[in-house]
């Protein structure tokens, strides 16, 4: 479905990603893990472009995102992404926020898409809050209206890149568990993570990445209870 | 002399008000539409640096767009405005009026265009990468995520801008157009009073500017209401 095929990155003189590959397949639930400033967040943010490589080339469903006659903004409607800081947009109400893209794009009319997202928002017990304001709901309900902004576009695929890290603790469960129902029925999913007894039941394959490459790739049961590489099994140490 | 005669003196006598009344259209024209050819060019100049800024086209447009800013920014308004009348319209038989407009016109874009330019910056880049996220281009996602919440930063600053650009209008004088501080200096050259003059048309600046800013004060609140 996705495949990135050698991909580098540097901003500046800094090399974030070294010739990077990977392939992802419908139905799978790929997590990407390692330690900080490993490269991690920007291989997530190069698969749709919002990060463009320097060289090699992502292609999504065949075609190829660099080239000048693919619509950027049409495999982007595809690929639904998620990030650490929400961005929910501040001045809209949670409807709006929602309704917002597939509206403008004229995928749906006014009134299909506020059906849409209200029986999505009622999924996730938020209905009540369809007319708040960003600012006045909780860190956990921001990134869970994130989530279903998302996915009110029907997208193919979507990137979550450290959902997580922005939250409280005790916020954490809420939306990881809405991530694993939308994985049970079936999303193809790619997620940079830190939550890693989150990622042991969730990923159907994990890759471990330092210094801008790809340490170890497995799958979570081979990873996390038989790591090879010897700066994966200190990481697991340290994050354990 | 008394207050009377002096005042009679400075606006009655001889119609000399009508001194005043002509700079003051001469003044309000040139605001005007100076303010108008500021906010068209400052909003095209800002949109091709920001777009470049996203996408790195444009190079060379944006290459122009920040020499017109640094070189606007770093003369002096009166230089600029002696430049462009007796530079570059030489010998061209051109209203007077219409080179003041353009010249504060060409001056306000550079400074609106950064005003914009911060405004748009002031926003979270996590904001853009969320509209192009949901499949919106740059200029859908310009119009509805950004520049709404960017307004709210740009609007007291613009305002700012079109206060001074009002009061600069003042230096028109240099290159011979009768506008309110013109006017003044005129009949104070009749009556050799310098008082009257001066102080009647400073009061009228101050009525203008107090009005502007009162409005900008009111577009402000309509806005904070809506967001």
């Amino acid at each position: 479905m996705l495949e990135a095929k050698n991909i580098s990155k540097s901003f500046g003189k800094n090399l974030v990603l070294k010739n990077i590959s990977l392939t992802v397949e419908e139905g799978e639930r790929l997590v990407i893990i390692g330690p900080s400033g490993c490269g991690k967040s920007t291989l997530l943010r190069c698969l749709n472009y919002i990060e463009k490589p320097n060289k090699g080339k992502v292609l999504f469903e065949g075609r190829d995102l660099s080239d000048s006659r693919v619509d950027i903004n049409k495999i982007r409607m595809k690929m639904g992404m998620v990030f650490q800081q929400f961005n929910l947009f501040p001045h809209l109400t949670v409807l709006e926020n929602m309704i917002l893209a597939p509206t403008k794009l004229k995928i749906m009319r006014d009134e299909e898409a506020k059906k849409k997202a209200i029986s999505l928002l009622e999924s996730i017990d938020l209905k009540d809050k369809k007319d708040f304001y960003p600012s006045q709901l909780s860190g956990g309900q921001k990134q869970r209206v994130a989530i279903v902004r998302a996915m009110l576009m029907d997208p193919k695929m979507m990137l979550f890149d450290e959902p997580t890290s922005a939250l409280d603790p005790e916020m954490i469960g809420e939306v990881t568990s809405l991530m694993q129902k939308l994985g049970d029925d079936g999303m193809t999913m790619v997620v940079v993570s830190h939550e890693m007894n989150f990622v042991k039941n969730f990923a159907t394959r994990v890759i471990f990445m330092e210094n801008g490459t790809i340490i170890e790739e497995g799958s979570a049961d081979q990873i996390f209870n038989h790591p090879k590489n010897d700066r994966l099994k200190e990481f697991l140490s340290k994050v354990a | 002399m008394g207050i009377w005669e002096s005042f009679y003196n400075t606006v009655i006598y001889d119609n000399r008000y009508m001194y005043i009344l002509e700079g003051l259209l001469n003044t309000i024209i040139i605001a005007f539409f100076a303010v108008i050819l500021g906010i068209v060019i400052g909003v095209l100049v800002a949109i091709v640096r920001n777009y470049h800024d996203n996408s790195g086209k444009l190079k060379l447009l944006n290459m122009l767009g920040k020499i017109y800013v640094n070189v606007i920014r770093g003369t002096p308004v009166v230089l600029q405005l002696m430049i462009i009348y007796y530079v570059i319209f030489k010998s061209v038989d051109i209203s007077i009026v219409l080179v003041g407009v353009l010249a504060f016109g060409i001056n306000s874009g550079a400074y609106v265009a950064e005003i914009i330019r911060a405004g748009i910056e002031s926003i979270d880049k996590g904001q853009m990468e969320a509209g192009y996220s949901l499949g919106l281009s740059y200029s859908k996602t310009m119009r509805y995520i950004i520049l709404p919440q960017a307004i709210k930063n740009i609007l007291p600053a613009l305002g700012n801008e079109f206060i001074t650009l009002l009061k600069e209008t003042s230096v028109g004088a240099y290159i011979g157009i009768i506008e309110l501080t013109k006017a003044s200096d005129i009949i104070a050259s009749r009556t050799y009073d310098y008082f009257f003059p001066l102080i009647i048309v400073a009061l009228i600046y101050l009525i203008m500017t107090l009005g502007l800013s009162k409005l900008v004060g009111l577009m402000e609140r309509k806005l904070g209401k809506e967001c």
